[in-house]
């Protein structure tokens, strides 16, 4: 499969992967199965935005807008962030 | 120097257990039913984990399901906000304790994987009809839709099926994939022998991982753990003494890892002796090993000590007689001969050997 997400794909956290506070280091932190990611304030940004119901277009559309930043260059970054977990299995998306 | 806060531990809720796998993982001196923790203590060693910066805990035993307390811990575990994992066989999980532990907050099973057929997983983990219960258990979990990891652990025996191993994990809805050859800690040093991969099976299983990996990329996950006896160099063992994780045993002994009794020297205090915390930052077992100033020249000059802190402490002890020494899997250590020599010796005496298996405790 590819792991490209569409304009239209709504990505999500799929049941055992969640972004928590991390009380003793600080930060986010994403916990997956068997794994603990820290988050860096790009890569909350970035998952606070999925929930199912937004579209990546939708969520590059808010970040651009959010942080006054090129549309472009948002994307990109948020595809290969997506695209990482989505690797992973510790993302998925629906049509 | 200062250790940073722990992000995983293991907790071995005993090591009671219906199969008896010659590779066990389990140290061959096992505690018995009597010894183990009370389900408060166990309750309060993981709100101190938390506390203390623990992410991951992972309920293990032995079959963590032989306790019938189970589902009170995974939710005393789940309640101080921990990511609660059950490492099973999946013997004694029934649909009402699945229940019981979806309600408690359980976050993700793995699931033990002897073999892709019954006759061989049933002889592995000398259980019969093992295989049957397992494979019953595994459909509840898919159709509930717990998160699944399948672990498989491999070796000489079951190496040739990876194949079917990795349609198995796709069918029974895994999302992740563990391809752990043995390591040869605990009862694995005593079936060397019957257990030791080929150097041709293990170079087959590198190029099948890696083909997989591609092919079924965000479907399926995986982690590979190689025979370390075939490495250049030594795994990079918990990721560093007293770094990432620790261990706490049936009976309560705190470890660095899960091997670590087998270091003769080294005194373990226990969870109810003492505060997690007191254990992970000052005591003396935990700073034996901490960091790479311990390790000798070979190792501190070497540009990949920060990769993997010079390996296994407890195998740098079993094959060379010093767990300070440089892990003799690689190729740079001056014990290096005795792998090569295990290796030899493991081939010659593979034909026919049988297993001896793991025995229960008292």
């Amino acid at each position: 499969m590819t792991l490209a997400l569409a304009p239209g794909d709504r990505p999500y956290l799929p049941r055992g992967v969640r972004m928590r506070p991390d009380h003793v280091r600080g930060g986010q932190v994403l916990l997956a199965p068997e794994k603990a990611v820290a988050l860096d304030p790009i890569g909350e940004a970035i998952l606070s935005r999925v929930n199912g119901q937004a579209s990546f277009a939708e969520i590059v559309d808010d970040l651009a807008a959010t942080y006054s930043a090129p549309r472009a260059q948002i994307e990109g970054d948020v595809q290969t962030f997506l695209q990482g977990l989505r690797a992973r299995v510790f993302l998925m998306v629906r049509p | 120097m200062t250790a940073p806060p722990p992000i995983a531990m293991l907790a071995e809720l005993t090591h009671r257990c219906p199969l008896s796998c010659p590779y066990c993982s389990n140290p061959v001196e096992m505690v018995s039913r009597q010894a183990e923790l009370a389900t408060e203590v166990w309750a309060d060693a993981f709100r101190q984990a938390a506390e203390l910066g623990v992410l991951q805990l992972h309920l293990s035993g032995g079959e963590p399901a032989s306790r019938p307390d189970l589902p009170e811990l995974t939710r005393a575990a789940h309640e101080a906000g921990l990511y609660t994992n059950l490492i099973t066989s999946g013997i004694g999980l029934t649909p009402n304790r699945l229940d019981a532990l979806e309600a408690a907050g359980l976050d993700h099973i793995q699931l033990s994987l002897q073999g892709t057929r019954a006759d061989l997983a049933d002889r592995i983990g000398g259980y019969k009809g093992g295989f049957a219960r397992k494979m019953a258990v595994a459909q509840e979990i898919k159709a509930r839709g717990i998160p699944l990891t399948l672990n498989a652990v491999m070796h000489r025996h079951n190496l040739d099926d990876l194949d079917r191993t990795i349609e198995m994990a796709v069918e029974l809805g895994a999302r992740r994939l563990e391809v752990a050859c043995v390591q040869f800690h605990g009862w694995a040093t005593r079936n060397r022998a019957a257990l030791l991969p080929t150097r041709k099976q293990t170079e087959a299983t590198k190029r099948k991982v890696t083909e997989a990996e591609a092919r079924l990329r965000g479907t399926l996950a995986f982690d590979f753990v190689p025979p370390d006896y075939y490495s250049d160099f030594p795994k990079s063992c918990m990721g560093g003494w007293g770094s990432a994780g620790l261990n706490i045993a049936p009976d309560g002994k705190v470890l660095p890892c899960h091997a670590a009794e087998t270091i003769p020297h080294l005194r373990f205090d226990r969870i109810t002796e003492r505060s997690l915390r007191d254990i992970w930052y000052d005591s003396a077992a935990f700073n034996a090993y901490r960091g790479t100033d311990f390790l000798p020249e070979t190792c501190r000059s070497c540009e990949r000590v920060t990769v993997d802190f010079g390996g296994c402490r407890c195998q740098a002890l079993a094959i060379a007689g010093d767990a300070a020494a440089t892990d003799p899997v690689c190729r740079k250590s001056p014990d290096h001969h005795r792998v090569t020599t295990m290796l030899e010796d493991a081939m010659r005496d593979a034909e026919g050997a049988g297993f001896t298996y793991r025995v229960a405790p008292r």
